[in-house]
């Protein structure tokens, strides 16, 4: 069984004990445990269950390639599903249950599928549940998404928060190992900013627990060191708990801190998310030992041979009482000889080398263990824990020597670089034969905005696996970024070490070499996806020769530790079956991030209230005060009507509109663009942008323009007043501020770059009050105005006036139809105005209306709105606006492109009024029918409704719409279907509903 | 996420401080050119896996637009200079030509 | 060919599965062939099928630079819908949709077409209007959608938030027929029927330059030899300005980069697939339980096939907003695909200035969704030398008659 070792565990406070749950039991850990290695301490090595057979899984790994030691943690809306148990800190009142099984962990019914196991080969699925057609939806899919997926997630609100932090530096480094010390160190003496990032909250790496000698000292007490100086300096920044996840597009680097996991109840945010630039990037990122390919490596108790070591060393606890060590190369020997020493009984070391190991081999002898060269083991025994192996030779079928009672295997395949953020950027690789690995390869780094490298990798990242390879690379690594950005330094000189010296690795993709398909198909090489060699052979076998096709069949690499300790072994295995060498079938793509990270930090503070800005107006509170409906117009929000006690959206709407055509009504329209264009060739430059005629508009007169983009549809109308010789001012659309604003600047900026114009969008620097109605020229009288009656402001005309001291411009404009004035005052005056307007309510009878409002009147009227009756599609002459398209000018944006084929073609849709034969409105969007079906089978269109309303002062439907031959068929009517089967009648009908000949806004 | 250097602040900044607006150097045209000319002038695009002029606009930033060079595949920037010119400077060019000495400069007609 | 089915399974079970064939033969090219399809993506694979099965053209070779399948048919977010807005989009979207139904049963390869209903969220007045009014074209185009209300929405997808302070969902396009499926497994069942079929897939072939003769297509020179042919089709997606400047010819074609992200695999929490445009996200489950989601493309042109994240920050943020569930989750994955983007939006299935040459292309984000109806109106072109009904409105003489057919108009941004 597993359990704690009493003076053991570095890193653990045996005098803090702390209680946690699991499954609802109630356990004991202590400061300074994982959950894994709680767990263990407690003999919970059986932790989940597989993905696809729900076998029995126990702890692989102790860190973030650990593949099935996934846990929900918490409880309700702050649980969190498929945590990692390895990389969770235990803390007082921790809650954890296991996952993906049913009725319980013990005894999961879907572990059926592993006696069924022969009938799910890889790609089962692409070969079965065709037939009948419904079964796959109502019987097959269900069941496989009920049976697949890992935890159950909370679908509550999440209560915690998460933060961004950006870091500028010149040099970050990724990893808090050895290597990412010493040149965190040599950077920093350089004088170099420096950040170093730790995924662990420890520094010191793998370093820390084989303590290695330096400078005569030991290890621990040369990282304490070193660990103290670079506290000390000013210009280095230790972030510990922080994972480097991915680096993007010119180096840009992204780090995940986990602030308030590691405790209960802590403030703060949950998560940091951490953009980093830096000039230069250090991965110092280690390496991962990889399984080994015998049967049964699934089996709990199976453990990656340095996560032994890590367990006993770091946390005191032992994963059984007689371990079997079985590896191809000489760090496994480290293991064995721990266990020794922590006095447990190592009955066997497996060396699959004929020749064995180096130095180790001699110390492992010495304290009396069997060392057997040249075998393997053939089949590990036991169901839900280890119960014993069988030795076999290497080379052969797995011919049993021996059986070997043991609790516990111990695997080492060798040691793959972590060369995840090498590759996220484009940095090459190399297959190293020697080592049996991809390395980076330094000739291909990653490179930035200068096509130089941005990063560069040191220690056993780089794949340099002894403490005297790795402190030297990493010295003259970290020199040589330094002097990239122009420093250097002699103050971090290179310490003395001994490493021990290994005999290398020897590749072994299977155990034993010849092993028969019996023994394959219980060969895990995914374990947490369930993917095992016959697998990837089954996969080679049918022609998915691609490592990205034999990924994609088998599901291997797929699963949520994203291959970290499969990926090397599933491509040996199918370069083996495809009779190639590994380097020539290639390798995968690294995806960001390095590991998973929370969706809430990725998100950030941007959530709710947050969650984009809202662009208010300076009434906005008033209007909220008063019942606003808010619609939402681009990041505006604009009352869309104002509701009172007990009355409907529609209802407001009508009595807002009936207001304005009876009384006066007064529109907040300050979110109305306005762009001032200002200098000598601003005439020139607005008859470009305009379809018709700027330059000639007289001082104090507005005009209606439309502006076309150059491939001819209508963007965007407004009214255009001439403010002086060399200024105007211009109107848009309250969506389309920002893009006509950014329009002319681009036009100016990359065409017309001679023109002198300057163009400057004051939208938020004047508030703009529309007051609507036949008492609107008495209201404004009333206020003061007193250059506003017909003579002196006619239609189309503009005044300054002042208003209680303070300067307005009235615009004598209209899209109502009524008498209308637009009074624009600076925006800090907004609010002060639209109160002076309401004081005057009751006297005559003003109400404040609605963007719905508005858009009946406009209607009413037949006016176009942009986006209602143009869609990206139309252009002017569809909606009869043939006079605005200046038949005087040469040139304008939009010009050309009118005069192609599809543009003058007599069959486009025509704007005309529709009027329901039965007086309803007619359905929005609705589509007019013509006869039969067009030659794929669809009914032939010949019109739309583009703007459908109830007109509250006809009292009947009125819609705008677009009709093929519309104005030469006036009187008509047309069949408009709705979707519930019954079809509307319409009458084609001029577009102007309302006062026809103008007269109401010209009183 | 790309670095850009705007030519008017003299700044390397994030591409999120930027808008991209499409292949530089297009000459408008207009009333007077063919159908065909018209189609290429608004659509036809040079879409090399490799360098590629570039019109930019600094919009969270001055507003300015400028040109860059730019490969499309291993996404180095060769610089980045004035919008108010017909073809790329002369330093840009001999930037390219130092990592990709075939290259040459081919206007878009 | 051998048949797939359970029973076969069970046969090979007993022999350790030692019976299965290849999926797709890799053969010795032959010198020419009647059809030369140049990309082995779902779009040049389904082609090729409908060529043999519809019009029972063979002799055919499908070219693949890399490994068949390898490029956007294996990095989209598998979504399948129809409601497009425009009828020549409408008709070949609905085509393509309804192969889907079968396909499996047709190809003899499971596809888990998943037809569990899309819905695109309606989040501002502009919004409710478009989908009103497609819900409504779609109606007369024989493709049934329904325009949803908000509590619909809810009771389709409970882990939405309708009442986001920012955004309330005010309705939803449903598209009931719409859904998913398994992206791989489309290409390698076309593959596998292909090879059936007598047709070569002839992978890691890539094209270096195109052979013709009197503006008339003869072949192709590839890096394993010349190949000729009567009739080539270029379906090459970001890759078609490189071929079409080996033909001589240029395209309206731009690529750039889009992001696309998944989950952690959580128990099924999601039946739909759900699309946010205003917000710029879509989301599904996909049975392996990865909530799948889409996000925006780059501004420019772009070929590294990289994730980028500020992309992925932005649709995150928008998604957390709306399932606000899903901030407990984590992200697994995050991938580039390059799409290649027309000056509409819409793709090309046209006829080139080389005789004989034809090119599809352009599908920018929608092209999964597309692979069969695709595929079977190229292979009506390709065989007959003219476009059909629903190929015919994709032609690149739009561009300079100005008849484009332009789906942004229903606020659809993303597909």
């Amino acid at each position: 069984m597993s359990s704690r070792i009493p003076g053991h565990g570095g890193l653990v406070n045996s005098s803090k004990p702390l209680t946690f749950q699991f499954n609802g039991k109630e356990l004991e850990g202590f400061q300074g445990d994982t959950l894994a290695s709680a767990l263990l301490a407690n003999n919970q090595l059986l932790i989940g269950r597989s993905f696809k057979y729900h076998r029995p899984r126990g702890l692989v790994a102790s860190g973030a390639e650990e593949p099935n030691g996934l846990v929900g943690l918490g409880e309700a809306n702050s649980f969190e599903p498929n945590a990692r148990a390895t990389t969770t800190e235990l803390f007082d009142g921790l809650v954890s249950c296991s996952q993906n099984h049913w009725p319980s962990l013990e005894f999961d019914i879907g572990y059926v599928n592993n006696y069924l196991s022969s009938l799910l080969p890889a790609g089962f699925y692409y070969k079965t549940f065709i037939h009948p057609r419904p079964a796959w939806k109502y019987i097959f899919e269900p069941i496989i998404r009920k049976s697949a997926g890992l935890g159950k997630p909370t679908k509550g609100k999440d209560p915690d928060k998460y933060e961004h932090f950006y870091a500028y530096v010149d040099v970050l480094i990724v990893g808090g190992g050895i290597s990412g010390l010493y040149s965190a160190k040599v950077a920093a003496k350089s004088g170099a900013r420096v950040l170093l990032i730790e995924q662990t909250p420890h520094l010191g790496g793998q370093a820390s627990i084989d303590n290695p000698l330096i400078d005569q000292g030991s290890i621990a007490k040369w990282i304490t060191e070193l660990t103290k100086e670079l506290e000390g300096m000013n210009n280095v920044t230790i972030k510990a708990r922080t994972v480097g996840v991915g680096v993007y597009d010119h180096g840009y680097s992204l780090a995940y801190e986990r602030l308030t996991d590691h405790e209960l109840n802590l403030n703060g945010s949950r998560h940091r998310l951490w953009k980093i630039r830096a000039k230069q990037i250090i991965t110092a990122t280690g390496a991962i030992e990889r399984p080994l390919s015998f049967a049964n490596n699934d089996v709990p108790g199976v453990m990656l041979a340095s996560a032994v070591r890590n367990y006993l060393t770091n946390y005191g606890v032992s994963i059984g009482d007689r371990t079997v060590v079985v590896t191809n190369n000489d760090d496994a020997y480290r293991t064995a000889i721990s266990l020794k020493n922590a006095g447990l009984s190592v009955p066997l070391i497996i060396d699959s080398r004929p020749s064995g190991a180096g130095e180790l081999a001699k110390t492992a002898r010495d304290l009396g263990i069997r060392i057997e060269n040249g075998k393997a083991i053939s089949i590990v025994h036991g169901k839900d824990r280890v119960k014993g192996i069988s030795l076999c030779d290497q080379v052969g079928s797995g011919t049993v020597l021996e059986e070997i009672s043991c609790d516990a295997v111990a695997m080492s395949g060798g040691w793959s670089p972590v060369v995840h953020l090498w590759s996220h950027c484009g940095g090459k690789l190399n297959w190293d034969n020697e080592l049996c690995a991809f390395r980076p390869d330094t000739q291909l780094p990653p490179t930035g905005v200068n096509g130089l490298a941005c990063l560069s990798v040191v220690g056993s990242a780089n794949g340099d696996l002894l403490i005297d390879d790795i402190l030297r690379v990493t010295y003259e690594v970290t020199l040589r970024v330094i002097k990239e950005l122009g420093l250097e330094t002699n103050e971090a000189p290179l310490p003395s070490t001994k490493g021990i010296k290994e005999n290398s690795i020897s590749a072994v993709w299977k155990m034993p070499y010849g092993a028969s398909t019996k023994l394959k198909s219980k060969t895990w090489l995914d374990f947490q996806n369930d993917v095992k060699v016959t697998d990837v052979e089954l996969a080679a076998q049918e022609g998915f020769e691609s490592v990205e096709h034999a990924k994609r069949y088998t599901t291997l690499g797929m699963a949520t530790d994203q291959g970290k300790l499969s990926n090397i072994n599933g491509l040996a295995i199918l370069s083996e079956s495809l009779h190639k060498d590994i380097p020539s079938v290639g390798t995968t793509t690294f995806r960001p991030p390095y590991s998973p990270i929370s969706m809430g930090s990725i998100a950030g503070e941007a959530r709710s209230e947050l969650f984009q800005p809202i662009r208010k107006t300076p009434m906005h509170d008033w209007h909220d005060k008063h019942g606003a409906k808010w619609e939402p117009v681009g990041h505006w929000l604009r009352p869309y009507c104002y509701v009172q006690k007990g009355e409907s959206v529609k209802q407001a709407v009508f009595r807002e509109v009936t207001a304005c055509r009876n009384k006066v009504g007064v529109l907040d329209a300050s979110t109305l663009g306005k762009i001032m264009v200002r200098g000598k060739d601003s005439g020139k430059f607005l008859d470009m942008i305009y379809t018709n005629m700027m330059s000639n508009l007289k001082l104090g007169k507005c005009r209606y323009g439309l502006i076309c983009s150059e491939n001819g549809f209508l963007i965007d109308d407004g009214v255009v007043a001439r403010i002086d010789e060399n200024s105007y001012l211009c109107h848009t659309t309250s969506g389309g501020a920002e893009n006509i604003h950014s329009m002319m600047e681009e036009w100016l900026q990359t065409e017309w770059w001679d023109f002198e114009v300057y163009v400057t969008n004051v939208t938020e620097q004047f508030s703009q009050i529309t007051v609507v109605g036949e008492n609107a020229r008495r209201v404004l009288e009333k206020l003061g105005c007193s250059k506003i009656c017909s003579d002196s402001l006619p239609f189309m005309g503009w005044v300054d006036e002042k208003v209680f001291g303070v300067d307005v411009r009235v615009y004598r404009i209209s899209f109502s139809g009524e008498l209308s004035f637009e009074i624009s005052v600076p925006s800090n005056k907004g609010l002060f105005l639209w109160n002076e307007i309401l004081s005057l309510e009751k006297e005559f009878g003003i109400t404040p209306y609605g963007t719905e409002a508005l858009h009946v009147m406009r209607a009413e009227k037949g006016f176009i709105m942009i986006g209602d009756e143009t869609d990206g599609t139309v252009i002017p002459q569809d909606l009869g606006l043939d006079w605005a398209l200046s038949k005087k000018k040469n040139d304008y944006i939009g010009k050309r492109a009118h005069q192609r084929l599809y543009m003058s073609n007599p069959e486009r849709w025509k704007l005309v009024g529709l009027e329901s034969t039965d007086g309803s409105v007619i359905p929005e969007g609705a589509y007019a029918i013509g006869l039969g079906e067009n030659e794929v089978g669809q009914k032939v269109t010949i019109g739309r409704v583009t703007s459908t309303y109830y007109s509250p002062t006809l009292k009947k439907g009125i819609a705008l719409g677009l009709v093929a031959y519309g104005p030469d068929r006036l009187g008509e009517t047309i069949q408009f279907p709705t979707l519930t089967n019954s079809v509307v009648e319409a009458k084609i009908v001029s577009p102007i509903f309302y006062d026809p000949d103008g007269f109401k806004q010209n009183v | 996420m790309l670095l850009l250097n705007c030519p008017y602040c003299n700044l390397s900044c994030e591409e999120t401080e930027f808008q991209a607006g499409g292949q530089a150097h297009l000459k408008r045209q207009s009333v007077g050119s063919s159908d065909q000319e018209f189609e290429s002038y608004l659509f036809a695009r040079k879409n090399p896996k490799g360098v590629h002029f570039e019109r930019w606009q600094h919009v969270n930033g001055c507003g300015k637009w400028f040109h860059i060079a730019r490969s499309t595949v291993t996404l180095e920037i060769f610089g980045s200079y004035s919008a108010q010119t017909l073809s790329p400077p002369k330093q840009i060019r001999v930037n390219i030509n130092k990592k990709l000495p075939e290259w040459r400069w081919e206007s878009s007609k | 060919m051998k048949r797939y089915s359970s029973f076969a399974i069970v046969r090979e079970a007993f022999r350790n599965h030692s019976g299965w064939k290849k999926a797709w033969e890799s053969p010795i090219p032959k010198k020419k062939y009647d059809v030369v399809i140049v990309g082995a993506g779902g779009h040049g694979l389904a082609t090729a099928y409908y060529l043999g099965k519809n019009h029972g053209i063979t002799n055919v070779a499908v070219l693949e630079k890399g490994w068949l399948g390898g490029g956007n048919t294996g990095r989209n977010t598998t979504i399948i819908r129809s409601n497009y807005l425009q009828d020549p989009s409408a008709a070949i979207y609905e085509k393509s949709r309804s192969l889907y139904e079968n396909l499996s049963q047709d190809l003899n390869y499971n596809l888990m077409f998943s037809p569990r209903g899309v819905m695109m969220l309606a989040q501002t007045e502009h919004e409710v209007r478009g989908y009103k009014r497609t819900a409504m074209a779609n109606a007369l185009q024989g493709v049934p959608t329904e325009y949803i209300s908000p509590e619909k929405v809810k009771e389709l997808c409970p882990i939405i938030n309708i009442s986001g302070p920012r955004y309330p969902v005010l309705g939803a396009l449903w598209q009931a027929r719409g859904g998913t499926a398994r992206h791989d497994a489309v290409a390698w069942g076309y593959a596998r029927k292909c090879s059936d079929m007598g047709m070569h897939i002839l992978q890691q072939k890539e094209v270096t330059s195109i052979i013709s003769k009197n503006g008339r297509i003869g072949g192709v020179a590839t890096t394993g030899g010349d190949i000729l042919c009567d009739k080539l089709c270029i379906v090459v997606a970001g890759h078609s300005g490189a071929l079409a400047e080996m033909g001589g010819f240029r395209l309206p074609l731009e690529s750039v980069a889009l992001q696309a992200l998944v989950s952690e695999p959580i128990k099924p929490v999601m039946d739909v697939v759900v699309m946010a445009n205003t917000v710029h996200g879509y989301m599904s489950q996909s049975d392996k339980g990865e909530m799948v989601i889409g996000g925006g493309a780059d501004g420019y042109n772009n070929y590294t096939q990289r994730g980028s994240f500020h992309h992925i920050e932005e649709t995150v943020r928008s998604l957390v907003e709306t399932f606000p569930m899903i901030s407990r989750l984590k992200m697994l994955r995050q991938w580039g695909g390059i799409v290649d983007m027309t000056g509409d939006r819409s793709p090309i299935i046209s006829k080139t200035p080389l005789e004989n040459c034809f090119i599809n292309c352009g599908w920018g984000t929608g092209g999964f969704k597309a692979i069969p109806g695709s595929g079977w109106a190229t292979a009506e072109m390709v065989a007959s030398g003219e476009a059909g009904p629903l190929a015919s409105p994709f032609s690149l003489n739009r561009f300079k008659e100005g008849r484009f057919i332009d789906e942004s108009v229903a606020a659809g941004v993303a597909h």
